[in-house]
């Protein structure tokens, strides 16, 4: 199904912020907005849900330790019992400061790798993809709000000029 | 401008009262003679006789057993240990008060040396998110000047043997112990005072001068106040870097002086560091409270919050750094160190462990958490008395040993220096307004958002 959107081009990132702010206050469902770079407060203005990422993060990063020490406990202690530091123990958690360093090294590999490949899925990115990407030059020094128009162009055209657009089009959308 | 609200000031003075009940409880109740010292033991615990070979091996590093093996010379082998055993032991009962009194007075002075160094870094780094904060933390380093005064009496006194907690003081242990006669070239009481002296005169004088231009450059019409704070911040934080290393060697190290430790003074500054940001936000929580720093916002509130969740993790970083390569390693003279913490102070060893780790990462982690004042204050209530236990552990071992408990003498000790700091801090943040006028980025720590 083709849906019809609106694409406004902004040059400046203060005046695409000041525009999303309009545009929501006048109470229009803005669908996407490309920058260039992240651009500071843009998820709140959009009205954008908070990110659960950083729970994800946590839980990657409690498996990873877990994994550590259920690794380290496997090769040290079971599988072939080590004498660490002239203290044969043979016990994990008398040898646990050897293992300290490892059990964070994984943890934090657990979640900053799991993290980022939670986030491509997430964001329906994979190899080979093609861009979604409407318009080159976002990812130069443009930014472009991309707002659904429902029998509503000429209304909505009229309030992004006044916004400070550069530029605006009217295309139809694959979906 | 800020009043000094008479229920604080009230509570300061009681608490500066008790402490010193408590204090003068804690002096006059420790023994002057070896009987004393023993029935003071024996009254306490039946079961210490089962502790007495174990703490010997523990201390076997310890000095007082220099001391034994001169003595034991004369005598029997058998009775001059026990005699030696007995006068250490009163030499640790004695300590004690001297110890509970150390310890908070250190304590409280590092958090004020801590804001120091937090403030010069915000200064050389010309920072905008925090000239807003600049009078709270110019408040708190005010006490550097009481706490440093008495910090340097305390060790005068030690200097005088008033007290045994510094041993390589005592010029009969030195003249039979091999090592410390190596070390005596710089681990000597004259010596030790004027480096002391040179310590706090530098930092004293920075922050005299620092606050001076502060004010200063409110009055003025151009920048030149600012500019010369910034300077004198940036050459301060060279001095501070060496001082303070050298500071903890001297303070704390020595109390132990034939260990060491090469990263002692990287541990204390991030014990100093993480306390001093801690009370920041709390003064500054507490002040808006109250209505004042009106232009203050959460932002505010979660870049210190995020300070102190950061500062308590590079915190543990450095303390297990430390402890990995001596339990590593296992070498006798670095190992006694922490033998000592594990035999008698497990309880402190591990509650610290648990408030400035363990508390911290899991409270202060999530981002909104860290916007919320009670959950900062509650967090900083815990991270404080986590570093006030931290310090506990480095002065108690080598001083009182297993003769340690947390009664009278130590909560007399924080009462005092609590107060004294409330009291001191406070009256500092009614001499000034409490917003900079004129500093260039106050603009910017006005709009500071995150």
């Amino acid at each position: 199904m083709a849906s019809k959107v609106i694409q406004a081009l902004y040059h400046d990132d203060d005046v695409l912020m000041h525009a999303v702010k309009k545009v929501r206050a006048e109470h229009h469902h803005i669908e996407e907005v490309y920058t260039p770079f992240p651009v500071h407060g843009l998820d709140k203005a959009m009205g954008l849900a908070d990110t659960r990422i950083a729970i994800t993060s946590f839980m990657y990063g409690c498996l990873g330790l877990t994994v550590a020490i259920v690794m380290m406990n496997y090769i040290m202690i079971e599988d072939w019992p080590q004498d660490i530091g002239g203290k044969p123990s043979f016990s994990y958690l008398e040898n646990m400061p050897a293992f300290v360093p490892i059990m964070f090294e994984l943890t934090v590999f657990f979640a900053a790798h799991l993290m980022v490949i939670t986030f491509y899925l997430r964001s329906k990115m994979w190899p080979f993809k093609k861009a979604e990407n409407p318009d080159k030059r976002t990812t130069d020094d443009h930014f472009l709000m991309e707002i659904g128009v429902h029998d509503n162009e000429k209304e909505l055209t009229d309030l992004l000029w006044e916004t400070g657009a550069v530029e605006i089009k009217v295309t139809e959308k694959e979906s | 401008m800020y009043t000094f609200s008479n229920r604080l000031k009230i509570g300061s003075f009681i608490a500066m009262g008790l402490g010193v009940i408590f204090l003068a409880i804690g002096f006059l109740s420790a023994p002057s003679t070896v009987e004393e010292a023993k029935a003071i033991v024996a009254a306490h615990d039946d079961g210490h006789g089962g502790g007495h070979g174990q703490e010997a091996v523990s201390h076997g590093g310890d000095q007082g057993h220099g001391e034994s093996a001169a003595h034991s010379a004369e005598a029997s082998h058998d009775e001059g240990h026990d005699a030696a055993h007995d006068e250490h032991l009163l030499h640790q009962l004695q300590n004690k008060p001297w110890a509970a009194l150390y310890v908070a007075a250190f304590f409280f002075f590092m958090i004020a040396l801590g804001v120091l160094a937090f403030y010069a870094i915000q200064r050389a780094a010309q920072a905008g998110w925090s000239p807003l904060l600049f009078r709270v933390m110019e408040g708190i380093t005010s006490y550097l000047v009481p706490g440093g005064i008495i910090v340097f009496v305390i060790l005068v006194l030690s200097v005088m043997h008033m007290n045994h907690m510094f041993v390589w003081m005592d010029a009969d242990v030195v003249a039979h112990d091999k090592l410390l006669q190596g070390k005596a070239g710089y681990l000597n009481p004259t010596f030790f005072l004027v480096r002391a002296a040179i310590f706090l005169g530098g930092w004293i004088f920075y922050r005299e001068y620092s606050r001076k231009l502060s004010l200063a450059q409110d009055e003025s019409d151009d920048n030149s106040n600012f500019v010369k704070n910034f300077r004198w911040s940036a050459g301060f934080l060279v001095f501070y870097l060496v001082t303070e290393s050298m500071m903890s060697w001297d303070w704390i190290m020595s109390l132990d002086p034939h260990w060491f430790s090469t990263l002692f003074g990287w541990y204390v500054f991030a014990s100093m560091f993480v306390s001093g940001i801690t009370v920041i936000a709390m003064v500054t929580i507490y002040l808006k409270s109250k209505g004042y720093l009106e232009q203050v916002n959460n932002s505010h509130i979660h870049d210190l919050a995020k300070f102190m969740f950061g500062i308590s993790i590079f915190w543990t970083y450095l303390w297990f750094a430390q402890f990995m390569l001596i339990w590593y390693a296992n070498i006798p003279e670095e190992v006694t160190y922490y033998v000592a913490r594990f035999q008698d102070f497990k309880l402190p060893f591990f509650a610290m462990l648990v408030m400035n780790f363990v508390f911290p990462l899991l409270v202060l982690m999530n981002s909104d958490y860290k916007r919320v004042n009670w959950f900062v204050i509650m967090a900083g209530v815990v991270v404080l008395a986590g570093h006030y236990l931290d310090v506990f552990n480095m002065v108690m071992p080598a001083t009182v040993g297993d003769q340690w408990y947390i009664g009278l003498p130590e909560i007399g000790g924080i009462l005092f220096f609590g107060g004294l700091f409330v009291y001191w801090v406070f009256n500092t943040l009614t001499k000034a307004p409490l917003q900079p006028k004129r500093n260039p980025f106050i603009e910017e720590s006005r709009h500071f958002h995150y």
